[in-house]
């Protein structure tokens, strides 16, 4: 127990700060991929066959690429070929490219979400928009998308969840998160052994348990009551 | 109902009996001591512990091999396991492997849950840059240069504290440092001298790399081993016999072989681990 205890005052600073990091990482990675997801599914459910063909591609790619190659690919062909530099401060580089990685991938991810809420919006919904006169991005708009939205808590809120969890592997791509610091803390204490594993997967459970909580209540209280 | 509920817990205890005695499997081939070791080294680190097909070579191997053998195991009885950083004490600990080789640096921490032989070797925290660069010297002129390092590593730590504002990129293994070096988006790697010696004297990077040779931390490598082990005299009086005989050197220039890498002044090692 001393020993646990003199871990959190030797770490307990960088514990927090490289914790919050992956909060960051969630936060600006999940409006990111909100957005492009949506556009995605957009395209996917849009009358224009080539904007299909494009989002379906996109999805089959991104989905099926493991999240660890897109990061590596981010550190060692942008940074490491391209040289690329978003930022003149060295290591925000890497938190930025960090977040396009996780974006491009949970994209794949939240465009199915949608997908999958557009699929309980019934086949009338978007004949009625039609038979009033609305085109297809109005009707989706105003008609298809709000629906689609409700429906598609849950799943959504499965992508938040996994993006929360996937952030460490932001390792991968060179940013100090908390399962950087863990390699660390398991290196310099070797004493604690497997204590030092649990309290951080305990730091994720903490965060996802109510969020998980959170989208269950809140499908309940948006589904469309039909 | 209630049938149905004893029939699922009694399929859950079957399962978590068929998955414990599946973790039980590898501790059984500990149980014929004396027939095979299990030698806990490196498969990835060039120079010290490389699995390359079915053999195992490097600096680490070669020390490893000669021990094993001065305990009276030869070559065919031993049995080499992959000993990466974070599961060293682990395996030690839950007899999965008999003594491990694998870049272990002796620390008091480390000694809470295992004991050491040794050391066969200290090395040194240095840097590697591409041969043609002259502009590193040393630690001191770091100053805006970019790093690489492993992930949690002692050298990582190290530089961070060592020179304030380094821009250190980490990543997961030594070779995607090699590449950023190669293409000049960092300009130097960082870790122990000898693991930096081994990757530039692997056959594609000969002669591209250069070891700076100004060690600036001392890393003596022990033998880990579990508590209760008899061995470590025995391990201790092997590894001298190898540094009498010249056996040491010349493993050591095998496996270091056209990078003029020099080890530092503390080899061959002369004081040892007191053997409790």
């Amino acid at each position: 127990m001393q020993g646990y205890l003199s871990l959190w005052d030797e770490y307990g600073a960088r514990i927090m700060e490289s914790f919050w990091t992956n909060l960051q990482l969630t936060f600006w990675a999940f409006i990111a991929c909100a957005i492009l997801g949506t556009i995605l599914a957009i395209m996917r459910i849009s009358p224009i066959p080539s904007l299909r063909a494009f989002g379906t591609a996109y999805v089959n790619i991104f989905r099926n690429t493991p999240l660890t190659i897109i990061m590596t690919f981010g550190v060692l062909v942008l940074f490491g070929v391209f040289q690329l530099q978003l930022s003149s401060d060295f290591n925000f580089n890497f938190f930025q490219i960090a977040i396009i990685g996780l974006t491009i991938y949970h994209a794949a991810f939240f465009c199915e979400a949608i997908r999958s809420g557009v699929n309980t919006v019934p086949l009338g919904q978007a004949e009625a928009a039609r038979a009033i006169g609305l085109g297809f991005l109005p009707a989706a708009r105003l008609v298809i998308l709000p629906q689609a939205f409700r429906g598609a808590i849950v799943p959504m809120g499965n992508v938040l969840i996994a993006l929360i969890k996937n952030t460490t592997v932001a390792l991968a791509g060179s940013v100090a998160e908390i399962s950087g610091l863990m390699k660390t803390m398991i290196e310099y204490r070797a004493d604690l052994g497997v204590l030092i594993f649990l309290t951080v997967a305990l730091m994720f459970v903490v965060i996802v348990v109510p969020i998980g909580m959170l989208v269950t209540w809140l499908s309940k209280k948006l589904a469309v009551a039909r | 109902m209630r049938k149905n509920r004893f029939g699922a817990i009694a399929a859950m205890a079957a399962v978590a009996a068929l998955t414990l005695t599946a973790c039980g499997g590898s501790d059984n081939a500990g149980d014929g001591e004396g027939d095979k070791v299990r030698i806990g080294i490196k498969f990835d680190q060039p120079g010290l512990g490389f699995q390359d097909g079915s053999t195992y070579t490097g600096f680490d191997v070669d020390v490893a091999k000669y021990v094993a053998n001065e305990l009276g195991y030869t070559e065919d009885k031993i049995e080499f396991v992959s000993a990466p950083s974070a599961n060293r004490e682990t395996l030690l600990e839950t007899n999965q492997v008999d003594m491990i080789f694998a870049t272990y640096t002796i620390n008091d921490k480390r000694k809470e849950r295992v004991g050491f032989a040794g050391p066969y070797f200290i090395a040194g925290q240095d840097l590697l840059v591409r041969a043609d660069d002259s502009s590193i010297t040393g630690k001191d002129s770091l100053d805006g240069k970019k790093l690489c390092s492993v992930t949690g590593s002692t050298s990582a730590e190290n530089v961070k504290k060592d020179v304030p504002g380094v821009s250190l990129v980490e990543q997961q293994g030594y070779a995607d440092c090699l590449g950023l070096l190669e293409t000049g988006s960092i300009d130097a790697i960082t870790t122990d001298d000898i693991i930096l010696a081994g990757l530039a004297a692997t056959s594609a990077n000969k002669g591209k790399f250069k070891v700076v040779g100004k060690p600036f931390s001392e890393e003596p490598y022990g033998v880990g081993l579990n508590k209760t082990n008899d061995k470590c005299e025995k391990i201790n009086t092997a590894i001298k016999k190898m540094i009498d005989s010249g056996e040491w050197q010349k493993a050591l220039d095998k496996n270091t072989e056209g990078t003029g890498y020099k080890p530092s002044a503390l080899n061959p090692p002369t004081k040892f681990e007191a053997c409790s």
